[in-house]
C-alpha cells in the first residue's frame, strides 16, 4: 500500500491485544494530526509501551487496526513512514556514533549521499557533531538518549514515536530534547509522546490521552482533562502543628484528606478557604501553613488512576 | 559472619544454573568421556587395522598370516571391502594397492610380506639374516605400526615353530661341526612331523597360554618399516592439532559472536532493528555470513601461524584450506547461532556452550586423535562437527587429497551447517511480532 498524503498520519481503531488472560490493550482508539504531538500518560503496566509496539508493527493485535498514512501497520510503507525511539537505550554500544547513524539508516535502505546526509542532518539535530566519532557507551546518558533518538529520525519518518525518550537525563539534555521535538513538531511531524514527566507532557503535548487498565480513560488538552477531572475545583493545602489524629479526623469530616501533618481540600470557589480555617480554629487545630494551588496534570492523572503502587 | 558470606554465596549459586552446570554436570560428562576414550572395558580398546599382502604365498607366510587374523587387537584384511554387498569379491591386495589404500587412510598399516619369505622367515641364521617383512605406515598413527611390529613377532614365536626349529638346525650344523647322516635323519623327521602339526593348526594359533608357552623361546622375523604417508612431513601432528584445536576455538568464537544477538535483544537493539527494513532472516543470515567469515579468517590464523612457527606446509593446499576452512566455518558459525537463538542470557549461553563444546571436542576428535579412540567412540565423533572437520583438513595437509575427494566432509558440513540455520531461524521466531 502507498502512503497517501491526504491520510490521517496516524489513526488506530478499536485496538485489542491480550496476552493470555491479560487485556493489555483494551479497545483503544486514537488519532494523531500532522505537526501535533499526542501524550500518552499511564502508569507503569498501562499498556503504553504495548500500544506503541503494536503501532510500530512489533505486537500483532488481537483486534483492531492501525493505519499509517492509511498502511497497515508493519507494511514497508508504513514501516518507512514511523520512526521509533525506544525507551530502551537501542543503539550498538560498541560502535561509534556515525557508525551506529550509519547502519541504521543502511537498514532503513537509505545508500550513498542519501545515508551521508542523513547521517549529517542526525548528528546536527542530536547535537552530536563534535563527538560523531565516539563510541556510544562512552557517550553521557543525555547524549546516549539523543543518540538513541537520532537513529529514529534517520529516513526522515512523518509519524515519529517517542518512548520516555527523557529517562534519566540532566535538566540540560532534558530541554535540549524538547527543543528537538519541538523542532520536528514544527515541520510538522505527527508525534506520539509517552511519558511519567507531567511537566513534560503540559510542554510538549497538544493533547494527551491517559490509559489505565489498557483503556484510554481520559483524552483532550490539558485544560479539557482539568475540566472534565475537576470542573472550577481549586486545591487546598492546610499544614497544622498538633495531634495527626485530631487533624486526620477533622479533614476527613470536611471532605478532606492528610498526609504528613498536611489536610488537602478540593473546593469550587476560594472563598470557602476562611470557612475551613474557621472551622479548623474552632477545632483546636493550630495552622502553620495554607495554599491554593490550581489543579494541573498531574492531579488529574492521580484523580484518574489512583494513588496505589503499580510495581 | 564468615557463614552468612557462605550462606549468600550459595543461594547465588542455587539460583545460577548456569554456574550449577559448569561446577557439576561438566566434570562428569568429561571424566565419563575421557573414561570411555581410554578404555574403561577391554573390549573397547581400539582395534588396528592392517592390510596384509602376501606375496610369498608360502607355507610360513601363510601361518603368519592366519596368526595375524587371530590377534583381537587386530583387524587384518587381505582385499578391499566389497562395494556393495552382492558384487563379486575385489581381488586382492597389492603392494601397489596396499600402499594407495594407506595413502587414502583407509588403514594406518600395511603389512607386505615378500617372496622368498618363506625360505628365510627368521631374522638371524647361518644364511645370513631372513627376508625383511615390509610395514608402510601412516606416520599420522604413531601408535599403530608399533602394535603391529610386536604382534607380528609374537605371530612369528607362535605360527612359525617349525621354521624356528628349521633356523636352529641350519645354526647347529654350520657351527657345531655338522651333523652325521643319521643326525640329519632323525632332525629332518622331526621337523616333517612339527611341519605337518603346524599345517594341521594343532600348534600356531595364539590365543591362549598353552599355545603361547609351546610357541616360547622362538626366534624373530626382520621387518622394514616406511613411511607412505607424511614421510616428508616435517611436523607430523601439526596439522592435526591446527584443525583440532582451531575447530574448538572457533566454536567457542561463534558461539560468543553470536551471542551478540542475546545482548542485542536485551537492550532493545534487537526490536529496533526489526521495526526497521530487516527482517528476521535477513537479520540471521546477516549475522551468520559474518560469525562465517569471522570464523574462516581465525582458522587461517591458525593455520598461518602453523606454517611460520611450525613449517606447516599451507601454501601447498590452498584450495582444500579453503574448501574445508568455509565448509567448518560455515557450519560452526550456525551453530552458534542456534545457540544463541535457543538461550535467554548470556549466562544461559555460556553455559551450554561450554558444555556442548568441551564434549564435542573430546568425541570429536579436538583434544584426543579419534583413531586412538575405541570403535564406539570413533563412531561418535561422526556426530560432532570436529570430527568432520578434521578428517577434511587430514585429507588435505596429511593425505595430500585433492579437493574433489573431500566431498564427504564437505557435504555433511554443509548440510549440518543448512540444518542448525534453519532451526536457529525457526527457534527465533520468538523475537518476531508477538
Amino acid at each position: 500500500m502507498h502512503i497517501s498524503g491526504m491520510a490521517m498520519p496516524l489513526e488506530v481503531t478499536s485496538l485489542v491485544k491480550r496476552f493470555g488472560q491479560l487485556t493489555a490493550v483494551d479497545d483503544v482508539s486514537l488519532t494523531v494530526r500532522a505537526g501535533e504531538c499526542l501524550g500518552l500518560l499511564g502508569p507503569n503496566g498501562a499498556g503504553k509501551s504495548t500500544l506503541i509496539r503494536s503501532i510500530v508493527g512489533r505486537v500483532v493485535p488481537n483486534g483492531g487496526r492501525v493505519a499509517v498514512f492509511g498502511a497497515a501497520a508493519g507494511s514497508t510503507a508504513a514501516r518507512m513512514a514511523l520512526g521509533w525511539v525506544p525507551q530502551e537505550l537501542a543503539v550498538y554500544p560498541r560502535i561509534s556514533c556515525r557508525e551506529n547513524l550509519g547502519s541504521f539508516g543502511r537498514y532503513y535502505g537509505l545508500r550513498g549521499s542519501a545515508l551521508k546526509e542523513a547521517i549529517a542532518w542526525c548528528l546536527k539535530w542530536a547535537a552530536l557533531e563534535d563527538r560523531a566519532g565516539e563510541l556510544a557507551k562512552n557517550l553521557s546518558g543525555g547524549m546516549r538518549r539523543r543518540l538513541n533518538m537520532a537513529a529514529g529520525m534517520l529516513h526522515r519518518p512523518r509519524v515519529m514515536l517517542f518512548d520516555e525518550p527523557t529517562v534519566g537525563v540532566d535538566p540540560q539534555s532534558r530541554n535540549r530534547i524538547f527543543e528537538m521535538i519541538e523542532a520536528l513538531k514544527g515541520e510538522g511531524m505527527a508525534i506520539i509522546y509517552t511519558t511519567h514527566y507531567m511537566e513534560e507532557a503540559e510542554r510538549l503535548c497538544d493533547r494527551i490521552s491517559i490509559i489505565d487498565h489498557g483503556r484510554v480513560i481520559a483524552a483532550g488538552t490539558k485544560d479539557e482533562l482539568v475540566q472534565s477531572s475537576f470542573g472550577r475545583c481549586s486545591h487546598v493545602l492546610a499544614r497544622f502543628s498538633g495531634d495527626e489524629a485530631a487533624i486526620g479526623e477533622w479533614a476527613a469530616r470536611h471532605g478532606g484528606r492528610v498526609k504528613e501533618s498536611t489536610a488537602e481540600f478540593t473546593i469550587e470557589r476560594p472563598t470557602e478557604i476562611a470557612r475551613l480555617l474557621d472551622e479548623a480554629s474552632k477545632a483546636g487545630l493550630e495552622l502553620e501553613d495554607v495554599s491554593l494551588r490550581k489543579p494541573n496534570l498531574e492531579s488529574v492523572f492521580l484523580h484518574l488512576t489512583g494513588r496505589e503502587l503499580r510495581d | 559472619m564468615i557463614l552468612h558470606v557462605a550462606r549468600t554465596a550459595l543461594i547465588a549459586l542455587r539460583r545460577d544454573r548456569g554456574a550449577l552446570v559448569l561446577s557439576f554436570v561438566l566434570p562428569l560428562a568429561f571424566f565419563s568421556i575421557f573414561a570411555a576414550i581410554l578404555g574403561r572395558q577391554h573390549d573397547s580398546t581400539p582395534k588396528v587395522k592392517l592390510i596384509v599382502v602376501d606375496q610369498d604365498q608360502s607355507e610360513a607366510s601363510r601361518q603368519l598370516v592366519k596368526a595375524l587374523m587371530s590377534e583381537s587387537s587386530l583387524v587384518v584384511r587381505t582385499k578391499p571391502a566389497a562395494e556393495k554387498k552382492n558384487a563379486p569379491a575385489p581381488a586382492d591386495y597389492t603392494a601397489e594397492t596396499a600402499e594407495a589404500a594407506v595413502k587414502a587412510g583407509e588403514a594406518p598399516v600395511a603389512l607386505v610380506i615378500p617372496q622368498g619369505f618363506g625360505q628365510h622367515p627368521v631374522a638371524f641364521g647361518p644364511d645370513g639374516s631372513g627376508s625383511s617383512l615390509e610395514l608402510l605406515n601412516d606416520q599420522s598413527d604413531a601408535i599403530a605400526p608399533q602394535i603391529v611390529v610386536g604382534l607380528l613377532q609374537k605371530a612369528a614365536m607362535t605360527a612359525m615353530p617349525a621354521s624356528m626349529a628349521d633356523e636352529g638346525m641350519k645354526y647347529a650344523d654350520k657351527y657345531v661341526g655338522g651333523f652325521t647322516p643319521e643326525q640329519r635323519a632323525k632332525v629332518d623327521e622331526g621337523l616333517q612331523a612339527l611341519k605337518k602339526e603346524q599345517a594341521s593348526g594343532q600348534i600356531g594359533t595364539a590365543n591362549d597360554a598353552s599355545d603361547r608357552n609351546a610357541a616360547a623361546g622362538a626366534g624373530i622375523v626382520a621387518v622394514k618399516e616406511r613411511a607412505v604417508v607424511g614421510q616428508d612431513k616435517k611436523s607430523p601432528m601439526i596439522s592435526f592439532y591446527a584443525a583440532g584445536i582451531g575447530v574448538m576455538f572457533l566454536l567457542f568464537t561463534a558461539s560468543g559472536s553470536a551471542g551478540a544477538l542475546l545482548d542485542e535483544a536485551e537492550s532493545g537493539t534487537l526490536e529496533r532493528v526489526l521495526s526497521t527494513r530487516v527482517t528476521m532472516t535477513k537479520l540471521l543470515a546477516g549475522k551468520l555470513m559474518f560469525n562465517t567469515l569471522l570464523a574462516f579468517v581465525q582458522l587461517a590464523a591458525m593455520f598461518l601461524w602453523g606454517w611460520a612457527v611450525f613449517k606447516l606446509d599451507f601454501f601447498s593446499h590452498l584450495a582444500g584450506f579453503a574448501v574445508m576452512g568455509f565448509c567448518t566455518a560455515f557450519a560452526v558459525a550456525a551453530f552458534g547461532m542456534l545457540l544463541a537463538s535457543a538461550c535467554h542470557t548470556r549466562a544461559q549461553l555460556g553455559a551450554l556452550s561450554t558444555l556442548l563444546i568441551l564434549i564435542m571436542s573430546a568425541v570429536g576428535g579436538s583434544m584426543f586423535p579419534r583413531f586412538l579412540m575405541p570403535e564406539a567412540m570413533q563412531k561418535a565423533g561422526l556426530l560432532t562437527i570436529n570430527g568432520w572437520a578434521i578428517d577434511g583438513f587430514q585429507k588435505v595437509f596429511w593425505y595430500d587429497m585433492p579437493v574433489s575427494a573431500l566431498w564427504q566432509q564437505v557435504s555433511v558440513l554443509v548440510a549440518i551447517g543448512v540444518v542448525l540455520f534453519v532451526v536457529a531461524r525457526r527457534v527465533a521466531r520468538r523475537w518476531e511480532a508477538a
